[in-house]
């Protein structure tokens, strides 16, 4: 996450102080990721450093002192927003080499593996639509945030549900090559 | 207590060599108010599960109790009032009659149980106006977009005293947006006391859910457990120790 850029959003409504950056970072992203100060202020100076914001106090320090975005800053500003994030990679995810693992591990059952993994994110899921149902309807921000996360594992729900079907037909029919091991000499050599 | 209670529920299709088990020794208990989401791939029995308990189909063995009483032992009639009565039913294709306006749709089944037409459609438009459809009241299902569909269908459902809420894939083929509102009405009305099911292949359909069963090859493999108070996802999490 880029608390540089979100820190260069917020200015991008008007000059603000350290201390109000913070809450309003906060605020503004449901309060799910709490900000420490100093990571704010430290943010702060390289900005600054960097000539993205400037503010009217060189001298000055602490919370009272306001910055605000540079031309440069604000170029910076939109280009960020413009370009999406390199995704280009895939993560190296311990879920997805866990059932690779189940896989060869004698003795155990991958389908046990995937459903312990199932049902814990679906709790999770279950505690993140809670949150939404109770706070959706008066906060944007917060819904947007919730969802982002909802769907995040959902996305993995579905992946070992298609997991999990693939196993099943690869029991059935043990003729056709298993295309799981082979995937993971691929992981292997990536590595 | 229970309001809908399945014991040992198994269900087979064929005889002999060609025999297919679709449920196999299912217990489900949903409580007055609860809502409880029975998940699976297709093919698992879900859709199976919920004609059972909704008395469409009859099980090969097991029993299903709604309100303590056994399906078993009622006759057509007395089953037949129930699934007019007590039970609703929301299907993915929405399952609407082309030829009635909304509030038409809505206030049949209590005009098939005899409900006086006037009043039936007084109870048809405070359903439909619970779930922003006032407005909407004289249309046809032609004329009203896939999201407006599915809210009547719940209307349907849940109008006049139902207290069993039945729901296959509800969201069907609507974005998540219309899905996320479609769950929203049935926790509404299971906030009022009504006891629902819904079974869906989708995490996030099924998150909405007090308790979420999981359905494999005709088996509850697992369920969840009531999760601790959400606030502990937005808790920071304790240092760990060193």
């Amino acid at each position: 996450m880029s608390v540089r850029h979100a820190l260069l959003a917020l200015l991008g409504e008007g000059p603000k102080y350290g201390l109000q950056l913070r809450q309003e970072f906060e605020s503004g992203t449901g309060e799910i990721w709490p900000l420490n100060i100093g990571q704010v202020y430290t943010t702060l100076q390289r900005l600054e450093r960097d000539g993205l914001i400037e503010s009217d106090e060189p001298e000055r320090e602490g919370p009272q002192k306001g910055f605000r975005l540079t031309e440069a800053g604000s170029a910076e500003l939109f280009a960020w927003l413009s370009t999406p994030p390199d995704m280009t990679s895939p993560p190296r995810d311990e879920l997805v080499i866990k059932v690779l693992s189940a896989l060869r591990v004698p003795g155990v059952n991958a389908h046990n593996v995937i459903q312990i993994h199932r049902r814990y994110l679906v709790e999770l899921m279950q505690q993140w639509t809670r949150l939404k149902e109770d706070e959706a309807d008066f906060d944007l921000q917060f819904a947007l945030v919730a969802d982002a996360e909802l769907f995040r594992l959902d996305a993995i729900v579905r992946w070992l549900d298609t997991a999990d079907g693939r196993l099943k037909r690869a029991a059935l029919e043990p003729h056709a090559q298993p295309a799981m091991p082979r995937l993971a000499r691929r992981l292997v050599v990536r590595r | 207590m229970s309001f809908l209670e399945l014991r040992r529920v198994s269900k087979s299709y064929g005889e002999g060599a060609t025999e297919v088990r679709a449920l196999a020794d299912i217990d489900l208990s949903v409580d007055r108010g609860s809502l409880v989401a029975v998940m699976g791939p297709s093919g698992s029995g879900k859709s199976t599960l919920l004609t059972i308990a909704g008395s469409l189909e009859k099980q090969t063995s097991g029993e299903v109790l709604i309100d303590g009483a056994a399906l078993q032992t009622m006759s057509h009639n007395d089953k037949a009032r129930l699934r007019r009565r007590t039970i609703g039913y929301v299907f993915q294709d929405f399952n609407l009659l082309a030829g009635l306006t909304a509030v038409e749709n809505v206030s049949l089944p209590l005009e098939l149980d005899g409900v006086q037409a006037r009043k039936a459609h007084a109870a048809g438009m405070s359903a439909l106006e619970e779930l922003g459809l006032a407005d909407r009241a004289t249309h046809y299902p032609d004329e009203l977009s896939g999201g407006e569909r599915q809210r009547v269908a719940i209307a349907r459902a849940v109008v006049g005293e139902r207290h069993l809420l039945l729901a296959d894939e509800p969201s069907g083929a609507l974005d998540s947006t219309n899905g996320e509102a479609v769950m929203r009405m049935i926790l509404a009305a299971c906030k009022q006391g009504v006891a629902a099911v819904v079974v869906t292949h989708d995490a996030q359909l099924a998150s909405w859910a007090d308790r979420v069963v999981f359905l494999r090859d005709g088996r509850v493999i697992d369920q969840t457990v009531p999760p601790p108070s959400p606030e502990s996802l937005i808790e920071p999490s304790p240092e760990p120790s060193k």
